[in-house]
């Protein structure tokens, strides 16, 4: 019995769902949400990447690292975005960000 | 069935990592879940080093818990929000985290029926070993070449990305020393400069 790309698949998945799940039960702390979503491009990482190795592909590493360097520029912005939140409500609940509602 | 050493690892960093990222999401003290998160970049890149991914686990390392976790600690350390506990619950939105899990579960099922995978080698095929080349050294020669568009657009991403923070973030307190350069230029010589006739051993008194 040895590890197979099916292994990855289930591993992924699992992975994928604790960080949807993260988002739905801390849905008011802005950091916890940004902190599922680097949980969800992980797995989808890994998943890449366990894909291009067993079909002996480079193109899904590849894809790998522009998914990486998207994750670091999306937690860039985000935490500049809450740090702004922070600053103006002196809290990060989701749920005072109703400004722009009509 | 016996378990070979590679499974063993692999068993046990995908139950360290499925077991801090649970951790995460749950941990009331945000830090503890930030160190969590360190913990899960950590055996993702154990998993990538076992199936032969040396470079990708190596920027997971560096990108991840270098630059993307430390970053969460910083903003996490920063905002004081001790004794905040801001989690509500599944209560209110259960039966839409319902629908969305089901959704999941339907598709994975799909998958995992339907897929080609199912039929891969099970031995883990390594073309590194098979062509002599390490992994860092087949990436680079296919980053630079076949996908440098996409190298070229990963960096302008980065570069939008850093000076979107800088831009959101920078902000002029009341007491910070900017240039007005409207004021600089409304300035006249005229109204600025005096000339001053010193009388000798007087100094400055008499002005």
């Amino acid at each position: 019995m040895t590890v197979t790309l099916l292994h990855f698949i289930i591993l992924s998945f699992f992975l994928f769902s604790i960080g949807v799940a993260g988002l739905f039960i801390n849905q008011r702390n802005l950091i916890l949400i940004l902190m599922s979503l680097e949980i969800m491009l992980l797995s989808i990482n890994l998943l890449f990447v366990a894909v291009a190795r067993y079909t002996g592909t480079l193109s899904g590493e590849i894809f790998s690292l522009v998914i990486l360097a998207v994750a670091a520029a999306e937690a860039a912005v985000g935490l500049a975005i809450l740090v702004i939140i922070y600053r103006k409500y002196k809290d990060i609940s989701v749920t005072q960000l109703k400004d722009l509602k009509g | 069935m016996t378990l070979t050493f590679i499974d063993c690892l692999f068993y046990l960093f995908s139950m360290i990592l499925i077991l801090s990222s649970t951790l995460v999401i749950t941990a009331k003290n945000q830090v503890y879940g930030v160190l969590f998160l360190i913990l899960a970049f950590f055996n993702a890149a154990g998993l990538c080093v076992l199936i032969g991914a040396e470079f990708i686990a190596m920027m997971l390392v560096i990108v991840y818990v270098g630059a993307v976790a430390v970053l969460f600690l910083f903003v996490v350390m920063m905002l004081e929000l001790k004794g905040k506990t801001l989690q509500e619950g599944l209560v209110k939105y259960y039966p839409l985290a319902l629908l969305v899990g089901g959704i999941l579960l339907v598709e994975f099922l799909l998958f995992l029926f339907r897929s080609p995978f199912q039929e891969t080698p099970a031995i883990i095929d390594l073309p590194s070993t098979a062509s002599g080349l390490t992994n860092a050294h087949q990436i680079g020669q296919v980053l630079y070449t076949d996908y440098f568009l996409i190298f070229q657009l990963v960096g302008l991403v980065l570069l939008a990305a850093m000076v979107a923070a800088i831009a959101l973030t920078l902000h002029h307190g009341r007491d910070s020393r900017r240039q007005n350069v409207g004021d600089q230029l409304k300035r006249k010589a005229s109204e600025t400069v005096h000339l001053v006739k010193v009388q000798p051993k007087l100094g400055g008194e008499k002005l």
